[in-house]
């Protein structure tokens, strides 16, 4: 028989809780707790579950406005769509799992943001990942990305959730913690959304899906804590993935949705069973009893404890309706999953665990969430940066090749070709380039997604970066015609309690809310995820802004295709901005300079601009202006239509700083001769200042006076991510 | 035209051939469960779908092939009934026996997903019949097993019987190397079964039958199985 240890500060501090932490649950608890006791406060009391040094700044953020249906503190963020529907989305980090076990740990994140949508009673429809790993001449580096990019496809193409979008980054700052984001969308109808509240005293607490084992035990912990030399011996905290279950689960949940089942119903993510019952409890104003003697396990002999805290993948948790236990059990045996009816809700406060006919755990419900720290950390204000050094000459043509090539910029189809990104049949707009499109299935609407952050400018300027992430998420969006309409944040950054990254988060976090605030795109969820260093190099400030647009109409879509004699036309303002800029940091080595800044007027502006002149029809083409500035954009707009193009210099100023600024609020757009004039009075008339910088068409591509082969801009950006890649 | 779509746990593109097939016959076909023990009458098609039937955690389509609906399907195709299987669907169908060969790992190793230019090969099936012989279509692929693989024998009936449905090409329709997605043998994307009446393919016409999603050319092949109702 398994004899638990005793509770003392020491193992308190084992199990990650701070002395003064550990002083409170003895205040809470008028006594010892017992071993499960303190597992369970372990588990809700991490940094990843309580949130206790974000909560002070996430609260600043903007989480309302009329489309928003549920803003951030269920499962997901669900926003109004119109005709009675609404999207449900949230992006969340899976980056500790992933940096030890990259296919089961990037695999079991797109696990548990699916399980996050559909737990609301949503179909997931649309899936992407922003990724960040270390320098890609690294082995480990090659490891991690195959890895990710096989996990996130092998748990993804065989649900059956199309993965159209997401990000790729490489920087040194990644080396030792890569990043993991995944999001998922999902569609719903709204007036049957599913909350975690428990309602009901009496009630029967129904276990659904996988069984438990002893997996991912201490997981949540385990990511709210730095990394050591011995991060990869905690590969026994990371969990596995059952995507077959999973898509079990999803089809016997929403069924049962359907039959009017469903009082309340949460899943169980990090601190499995801990989180979900003591969530729904206290949403509910509800107190939980559990018999544990009833959970469906996959090992012999498990504890309370283990029971408690392990984080097997594939579970639900929810309050049922008795009348309707026949129903339900004949959806679960027709899926063949496992269930089981492991406690019941009771009227107190308090949370009451049973395990082999003794009590195991009896404590305050409420105080576990309502109790939990909450700090507010000491903060740095980023030091504003040196101004940029004298920029050598380069070729801009050799300069853009460059750049095509580099890993950071090169085509990310050796990714997306892993995942399934049509499956559904709703895909319009696949993987490549701005924003992809997802049709609402049935109906002449459809939904933009796109998933963005520039970390080397949040590092050098917390704020303007914050910004700059939700900026170009919206011109993501407006460059294929979509209305911008809400957020979900993914916060990466390191040691909060650093003083420099706690100031980090907060410059990233006003910036951010600034942004929402003027681009009407409210934060409806989120996650945060800190202590992403090791051995004290924290990786860049990362936070990962995933944004959904709308279109009323497919035909509000604005296409890539652009037609030989277009003339190509800049919207918004240039004046050749270099600091913190990719050319600077790819081609020479250097990160240097303020980030531009971002006028978020000016933003909303353009993005308007480009929406309503593709409404007037007079638009071939338009693609947003971000790293690597008019060249790349240019480059891209003529590997994605397959023409050439010629861009002109600008007698104002130099080469580099004209094709490679990096200044916000710009589109690149394609009009034919007749739309010209318009499209220049339209721009004038916003206050978008707007001007020729070249022409679509032949067989070569011009920057300034330089001539390339389309085939030499194609091919670099073709190859440069495989071969970055290649061993 | 009477249509049935045969749904596994891990099924997922049940709803895209759906779709497909209610689109080209103006019927939305009937989704059986693999629990079920008979067919609906009357039946003109059977079409098994994509996806991870059992997650694939066995050979591919091997447990679904052992589903209780399977009996059913064969019994349906020896009556000389029409059968369809794409992607994970040709793998089950593959699995109980109706189409020769084998559907190996692909020969990158890794999941593929993007647009292939097929050559239609023969229009001598009602699965064909839509598409002008040696037509050049564009449809996407999405699969981790579909190299078809099968002995020097089995590779020249296919041909000599002109069961070789569709062939990986080059946008000019040449069945070069580069073309192939996956290593099959001869470039193949999809074969007929002796009686012409049961067809396997990786590629999913039912993810380009529609203009919205950047092309139809799948539609062609569930128009043309949708004539059906006009001969009978």
């Amino acid at each position: 028989m398994f004899k638990e240890p005793d509770v003392t500060q020491e193992l308190a501090a084992a199990h990650g809780l701070k002395a003064d932490e550990y002083q409170r649950i003895l205040e809470i608890m008028g006594r010892t707790p017992s071993f499960t006791e303190l597992g369970i406060f372990s588990a809700m009391w991490n940094e990843h579950c309580s949130y206790k040094s974000s909560k002070k700044w996430l609260r600043t953020l903007p989480t309302t406005g009329p489309q928003v249906i549920c803003g951030p503190g269920e499962n997901a963020g669900v926003v109004d769509i119109g005709d009675g529907q609404a999207v449900v989305f949230k992006m969340e980090s899976h980056n500790h799992p992933s940096f030890i076990e990259p296919y089961q740990g990037a695999a079991t994140g797109v696990g548990g943001i699916l399980r996050d949508v559909f737990t609301m009673g949503a179909r997931p429809i649309a899936a992407m990942n922003a990724l960040s790993f270390g320098d890609p001449a690294l082995p480990k580096t090659k490891q991690l990305v195959a890895g990710v990019v096989a996990g996130i496809g092998g748990y993804g193409n065989a649900f059956g959730v199309p993965t159209v979008g997401g990000e790729l980054r490489f920087h040194p700052a990644y080396n030792g913690n890569c990043l993991v984001n995944a999001f998922a969308a999902g569609l719903v109808d709204a007036d049957r959304i599913f909350y975690s509240a428990a309602s009901g005293v009496g009630m029967p607490v129904v276990y659904l899906g996988a069984k438990t084992g002893r997996d991912g035990v201490g997981g949540a912990t385990m990511a709210s804590a730095e990394f050591g030399e011995d991060a990869e011996e905690k590969r026994p905290t990371v969990q596995v993935g059952d995507p077959f279950t999973e898509k079990c689960l999803l089809e016997a949940c929403l069924e049962l949705m359907e039959s009017g089942a469903v009082i309340s119903i949460q899943d169980m993510g990090a601190a499995g069973l801990t989180c979900s019952a003591v969530e729904m409890g206290d949403k509910g104003d509800l107190g939980i009893e559990l018999d544990l003697d009833a959970v469906p396990c996959r090992e012999d002999a498990m504890t309370a404890y283990e029971m408690m805290l392990s984080e097997s993948q594939e579970r639900m948790l929810m309050v049922l309706k008795p009348e309707k236990e026949a129903e339900a059990k004949a959806i679960f045996e027709k899926w063949d999953l496992d269930f089981a009816i492991v406690g019941h809700t009771i009227a107190e406060d308090r949370f009451v665990v049973k395990h082999g006919g003794e009590v195991k755990a009896d404590m305050p419900l409420k105080a576990l969430s309502g109790n939990a720290p909450e700090y507010d950390r000491p903060w740095v204000e980023t030091p504003q940066a040196a101004p940029v050094g004298d920029v050598p000459h380069m070729d801009p043509g050799e300069a853009l090749l460059k750049l095509l090539a580099s890993p950071n910029y090169a085509s990310r189809r050796w990714v997306w070709e892993q995942y399934d990104h049509m499956v559904m049949a709703d895909t319009v707009r696949r993987p490549g380039l701005d924003a992809a499109i997802v049709r609402v299935h049935g109906t002449d609407k459809a939904l933009a997604f796109t998933s963005d952050v520039t970390p080397r400018y949040c590092r050098a300027d917390p704020l303007q970066g914050g910004r700059q992430a939700v900026a170009e998420a919206y011109r993501n969006l407006c460059a294929v015609g979509a209305r911008p309409l809400a957020t979900t944040d993914n916060l990466n950054f390191g040691n909060p309690e650093r003083p420099e990254i706690m100031g980090q988060f907060v410059g990233c976090i006003k910036g951010i809310g600034e942004a929402c605030t003027a681009l009407d795109m409210p934060i409806v969820s989120g996650n945060v995820s800190l202590y992403n260093e090791t051995n004290g190099n924290a990786i860049l400030p990362t936070p990962t802004i995933g944004a959904v647009g709308l279109l009323e109409r497919l035909e509000d879509a604005i296409q890539v295709a652009p037609k030989a004699g277009d003339t190509l036309v800049l919207l918004g303002a240039t004046t050749g901005h270099l600091g913190q800029s990719a050319v600077l940091s790819d081609i020479w080595g250097r990160e240097e300079g303020a980030p531009p800044t971002v006028d978020l007027e000016a933003e909303r502006r353009a993005g308007e601009l480009v929406r309503a002149l593709h409404a007037g029809g007079l638009l071939n083409a338009a693609h947003d202006l971000a790293d690597g500035g008019l060249a790349l954009a240019a480059a891209e707009l003529s590997i994605a239509s397959g023409l050439g193009v010629e861009l002109e210099a600008n007698g104002e100023m130099g080469p580099i700083p004209w094709f490679f600024g990096e200044d916000q609020a710009r589109y690149l757009v394609a009009a034919s001769d007749d739309q010209l004039e318009r499209v220049v009075e339209m721009a004038l008339a916003a206050g978008v200042p707007v001007r020729r910088v070249g022409s679509v068409g032949g067989e070569t591509f011009r920057i300034g006076a330089t001539v390339l082969a389309l085939g030499q801009v194609t091919e670099a950006h073709e190859y440069g991510l495989p071969d970055a890649l290649a061993s | 035209m009477k249509t049935a779509v045969v749904v596994f746990p891990g099924s997922n593109c049940d709803r895209d051939l759906a779709v497909a097939l209610r689109d080209a016959t103006g019927v939305a076909p009937a989704m059986v469960w693999h629990k079920e023990t008979a067919l609906p009458e009357g039946l003109d098609l059977v079409a098994i779908p994509g996806g991870f039937s059992f997650g694939d955690y066995l050979r591919c389509g091997a447990i679904a092939a052992r589903s209780p609906i399977m009996p059913e399907v064969v019994a349906f195709a020896a009556k000389g009934g029409r059968v369809i299987g794409i992607c994970n669907g040709w793998q089950v169908l593959q699995e109980v026996g109706l189409l020769p060969g084998a559907l190996m790992r692909n020969r990158t190793l890794k999941f593929v997903c993007r647009d292939v230019t097929l050559k239609v090969e023969t229009v001598a099936s009602e699965f064909t019949r839509g598409y002008r012989q040696g037509q050049v279509v564009t449809i996407p692929v999405a699969h981790h097993d579909g190299a078809f693989t099968g002995d020097a024998d089995l590779l020249d009936a296919l041909e000599a019987e002109d069961r070789v449905a569709f062939r990986y090409v080059d946008a000019e329709g040449n069945p070069t190397d580069a073309a192939n997605p996956n290593g099959s043998d001869r470039n193949i994307a999809g074969i007929l079964s002796a009686n012409r009446k049961v067809l396997g393919m990786m590629p999913h016409p039912e993810r380009l039958a529609d203009a919205a999603l950047g092309g139809a050319d799948g539609a062609l092949l569930f128009e043309g199985l949708a004539r059906v109702a006009e001969v009978a």
